[in-house]
């Protein structure tokens, strides 16, 4: 059951992947889709392991992502 | 807006220019001066550092000029008024920062107490050779306004006046004064306070809410100010912006902003003294301690029976353009003395458009002209 | 549990109508501005009293993205600029922002002068080991045998260590983490804002388009993996030992937290001790309201 979820704002990204390697859980993954810069954002391909500990929040140097405690249905 | 009476040293004195600067500028309100020691100008923050603590403010000695000619202005955005003070050298090292205030429309001070130049030159004697410099001495198209005093009086009236205008303009400017002038010492009559006239800093009404625009002009084409710490997460930066104070490097953007620092100076009074010119032949066209000296030739010549007539300049810049040409089409020539190797005779002439000629009376400097170099120079003219 | 916050952290204090920002995919300056954020947001600073003070340089533009009252000043003068402004009005919170060529070569003096001071100043170096906005520099932080574009065939002069130049100035604050470390940056900026005085915090960070392109070391993520390998936590350590090389260990940590009289307790000590009764008090001169 996830603690978290995180939310991507898809085309400020610019595919530095920081976020991919530095999730503790492993949460996500660079998609093979492009963002309208040409970039791949990542996605989230573990849903259920996130904690919304917004590690990617932090390392993230273009603000394309940020994790949140809790439920998103909240 | 009447001055504070905490800065204002009411009395008649005794005083030198340099010590009178500081009184000025005190009574102005500035609260703020940082500085770099560099003859003939230390004393004026010497004194600043000895009244300061008494009056309320801070001053703090720098490391150098560079870092003097900037906390002024981290200073003047933290609420104060603020100045610094240097000579030759060290106001070489300050250009970067005169556009800086001029850029982001900084109102402060820089006294020049000029010396002898160029380089090192001669720190305890005089010259006025940096006049071109404090206008045109920062790079790119940049308005200053530059004010010469000629007597400690004035070292003091006119250290006002430089702050008045700084907040009436929101731009940066120079006291040209000169190593004579700052150390002689005549009377300076300090009025009380309340008959000195202060331009109060012009804060913006504006609401601190997302449409405040910290660089948009009023009708004057002078922006209101705000101050950092009141809530309104404004942005200043030296590179070419728009109304937001956001960069935006674009021809569009430099139009409009370099054309407006420049056409807001257009106001600014071109203060000066003139006597005798009705009917004059000859005008001398003098500032700071030259006029003085030129007075004297003046006096020589009319005993001679010439026609002069005398022209100070108090404002240097902007340069009193339509004065001088509307005086070209009345007199024969300009003579004018300059403790350098003609800086403003240029203006002058320029001005003139040919309808008189302009004669310099030119010295390198570290001493004042002799009234007979002059009126040499006024026999020639009339001739 | 129900969710109170929907917007990424750093927005409180982004300038949203100039995001996208220019810094490179990889770069590291946006990573120290989410850290930057969320310390304001953690250690409760009334965020109308911080002003933020940068150079020239890409990390000088951060000033630029933050929406605090922010000064874009001219290269290497930031600190000075910084001077008079906490000066006019002590209670604004003065942070310096900016990066390794402007606050240690043409900022060098203005450094070491604000450290001696003790003034109450918070410098953030951003530490990318070159001059990037220009397109690659030498720099007085740059390790020796890297490719710049003024040293084309290896640089070969010794760099400055960072934070032994500025404890040796007198800071009382000294600490060096990478955009690895997030969590412990964020947390010495909190640090930082509690304390008073000269405080500096070195921030190691890629720099993919020029220094690591130029030295065959990968991209940005390249050279985060290679703090977090190469990285080693010694808090206390001398400042003396902490020297970065170029593929060396980067010792990180808190080297340096000493409580010394800052510059505004100096002054108004010395001045109301020797004038007494006469002493008139800075006003704080921010007419606010």
């Amino acid at each position: 059951m996830a603690k978290g979820f995180v939310r991507i704002t898809v085309d400020r990204c610019k595919g530095c992947a920081f976020c991919v390697e530095f999730c503790p859980t492993k949460v996500l993954a660079l998609s093979s889709a492009f963002n309208s810069k040409g970039y791949h954002p990542p996605h989230v391909v573990a849903p259920e392991k996130c904690s919304g500990c917004d590690l990617c929040g932090m390392y993230c140097p273009d603000f394309a992502i940020f994790g949140v405690r809790g439920t998103e249905a909240g | 807006m009447q001055a504070d009476p905490k800065g204002v040293l009411t009395g008649v004195h005794f005083m030198d220019g340099d010590y009178a600067c500081c009184e000025g500028a005190l009574a102005a309100g500035a609260r703020f001066a940082a500085g770099y020691p560099i003859t003939p100008s230390t004393e004026v923050v010497e004194r600043f550092a000895a009244r300061i603590p008494m009056v309320g403010g801070v001053f703090i000695q720098m490391e150098d000029e560079l870092a003097a000619s900037i906390a002024i202005q981290g200073a003047v955005w933290g609420g104060a008024k603020a100045f610094t003070v240097t000579s030759g050298p060290g106001f070489s090292l300050m250009m970067e920062h005169i556009g800086l205030a001029a850029m982001t429309e900084t109102p402060c001070v820089f006294v020049n107490v000029q010396r002898g130049g160029p380089s090192t030159g001669l720190p305890t004697l005089p010259g006025q050779a940096d006049m071109m410099q404090a206008r045109w001495g920062s790079h790119g198209d940049c308005g200053i306004i530059a004010l010469c005093p000629n007597s400690p009086q004035e070292c003091f009236d006119l250290t006002i006046e430089a702050f008045n205008q700084a907040e009436r303009f929101r731009v940066p400017v120079m006291l040209m004064m000169d190593e004579v002038v700052g150390h002689m010492t005549e009377k300076v009559v300090i009025p009380p306070a309340e008959k000195i006239d202060v331009f109060p800093r012009r804060l913006t009404t504006a609401k601190p809410d997302g449409d405040f625009k910290p660089f948009q002009p009023g009708d004057d084409l002078v922006p209101p100010m705000v101050h950092a710490g009141m809530g309104y997460n404004f942005h200043v930066t030296g590179l070419t912006h728009d109304e937001r104070g956001y960069p935006a490097m674009n021809p569009e953007t430099q139009d409009r902003l370099v054309r407006r620092l420049l056409k807001k100076l257009d106001p600014v009074p071109h203060l000066h003294e003139v006597e005798g010119i009705d009917g004059a032949d000859v005008v001398v066209v003098s500032y700071g301690i030259t006029s003085r000296v030129a007075q004297r030739a003046i006096e020589l010549a009319r005993e001679k029976g010439v026609k002069v007539g005398k022209f100070r300049i108090i404002t240097a810049w902007p340069f009193p353009d339509p004065e001088i040409r509307d005086l070209a089409a009345r007199v024969k020539a300009f003579v004018v003395p300059e403790l350098n190797m003609g800086q403003m005779s240029r203006e002058v002439e320029r001005a003139a458009a040919g309808q008189a000629r302009t004669i310099p009376v030119t010295h390198a400097g570290g001493s004042v002209h002799r009234p007979e170099q002059i009126l040499k120079a006024i026999e020639e003219a009339a001739r | 549990m129900s969710v109170v916050c929907i917007e990424n952290p750093a927005e409180q204090i982004l300038r949203m109508d100039r995001i996208p920002h220019i810094w490179c995919p990889g770069c590291g300056i946006g990573t120290t501005v989410n850290c930057f954020a969320r310390a304001l947001v953690d250690s409760k600073v009334d965020l109308r009293k911080v002003a933020v003070v940068s150079g020239i340089g890409c990390t000088g533009r951060v000033a630029g993205y933050t929406k605090l009252d922010s000064f874009h000043t001219t290269h290497g003068r930031a600190i000075p600029f910084a001077t008079g402004l906490k000066l006019a009005n002590p209670s604004l919170q003065v942070v310096v922002y900016s990066g390794d060529g402007d606050l240690f070569a043409i900022g060098g003096n203005h450094m070491i002068h604000a450290a001696r001071r003790n003034l109450d100043l918070k410098v953030v170096c951003v530490n990318n080991l070159v001059y990037a906005m220009t397109g690659g520099q030498t720099g007085p932080a740059t390790p020796d045998h890297v490719i710049t574009t003024t040293a084309p065939y290896g640089t070969y002069e010794p760099a400055f260590n960072l934070p032994q130049l500025v404890e040796a100035a007198g800071a009382c604050y000294v600490a060096r983490w990478t955009t690895f470390h997030v969590r412990q940056l964020a947390r010495s900026m909190s640090e930082m804002f509690a304390r008073r005085g000269f405080c500096f915090i070195e921030v190691l960070s890629p720099c993919p388009t020029l220094y690591q392109r130029r030295n065959k070391m990968g991209d940005g993520l390249d050279a985060m993996k290679s703090y977090k390998e190469l990285s080693k936590t010694r808090h206390g350590a001398p400042t003396s030992e902490v020297a970065l090389s170029r593929a060396g260990e980067i010792v990180v940590g808190k080297f340096v937290d000493r409580q010394r009289p800052d510059y505004g307790d100096l002054m108004r000590g010395q001045l109301s001790e020797t004038l007494g009764d006469r002493y008139a008090e800075p006003e704080e001169a921010c007419t606010c309201g």
